[in-house]
């Protein structure tokens, strides 16, 4: 089983990045887009097949290392 | 000038790369050093200060000072810290403490996306702690930042609780002490310490201002605060 996590800043936390390419699309003429939020993906690759287990897991490694939870906030999916 | 008779133990991580500016700055104020490895599960016996310098930590992956809080050194630090020991962070040693849960708040990617390398100057904003208390409040000093990542964010309440405890030790500024925010650091702070004032964290790099002839020595008056045992 794969868990894809994704890590995003939190909302009403300032994401410099996502001003950025906002901007740069802007300037490429790309008018329709409203907000950029810029994150990152992590792919693990797990030995087991239960899913509750699996989350729980996951979950307890996004709170301890993946994710700092002071600005960020994560997802996981389990596939 | 009589030796103070202090032991400060500095921290080196794969990457770390202002060690020896803290060596070399500390035993110009009398104090005796030793650097020790990350992987070193216990702190030198007679540690009365402990700084995690400045560089880089494990390539910074992920997110600065995510990796080094999980280093087999860090056990100790904490421990050190939880009996009043006194800990400095430096730039990534900041990064590092706060990732720990030992100071306060997050450092995120600076506002410009820039790295930014260049003199500052800095208000003192509480001196009612060892590290500050040979700066008066509200005087301004100029030294060095070099950081990517020195943005610090902390939520309102958490604002709030810095602010009741006097835990904001200073803040960027101008020459005349008004705000000038180089990074978008949540009200321009630049260093802040735990409710118990025993651990701090500061971007700045005071070990870098130890020489007029460099630019400045306002470096001194900070690092000297923690020349008393």
């Amino acid at each position: 089983m794969k868990a894809i996590v994704n890590i995003s800043l939190k909302a009403g936390v300032l994401d410099s990045q996502g001003k950025a390419v906002h901007h740069a699309l802007n300037s490429l003429n790309f008018d329709g887009v409203e907000d950029v939020r810029v994150a990152k993906q992590i792919i693990l690759k797990l030995d087991t097949a239960d899913k509750a287990q699996a989350m729980l897991d996951v979950t307890k490694m996004c709170e301890e290392l993946l994710a700092n939870t002071v600005i960020e906030d994560y997802e996981i999916e389990l596939v | 000038m009589q030796k103070p008779n202090i032991k400060v133990t500095i921290l080196q991580f794969p990457g770390t790369n202002c060690e020896y500016d803290t060596q070399h700055a500390f035993e110009e104020l009398g104090a005796t050093t030793e650097i020790i490895w990350h992987k070193s599960e216990s702190l030198p016996k007679d540690t009365n200060l402990l700084v995690i310098a400045g560089g880089f930590s494990y390539g910074d992956y992920l997110r600065s000072g995510a990796i080094a809080k999980f280093a087999p050194v860090m056990k100790a630090v904490t421990h050190y810290a939880s009996e009043g020991g006194k800990v400095l962070g430096i730039c990534n040693g900041f990064q590092v403490l706060t990732e720990a849960g030992l100071l306060p708040g997050a450092l995120k990617r600076n506002e410009s996306l820039h790295f930014i390398s260049k003199h500052h100057h800095l208000r003192v904003v509480n001196n009612d702690n060892v590290f500050l208390e040979k700066l008066a409040n509200d005087s301004v000093i100029h030294i060095p930042i070099a950081h990517h990542d020195g943005n610090y964010f902390i939520d309102q309440k958490g604002l709030k609780e810095l602010k009741n405890n006097n835990q904001i030790l200073l803040k960027y500024t101008d020459k005349n002490g008004e705000i000038q925010n180089p990074n978008g650091s949540v009200e321009s702070i630049a260093g802040v310490c735990n409710k118990e004032k025993n651990i701090f964290g500061l971007m700045p790099h005071p070990e870098r201002a130890m020489e007029t002839l460099l630019g400045s020595n306002d470096g001194v008056k900070m690092l000297q605060g923690f020349m008393e045992a």
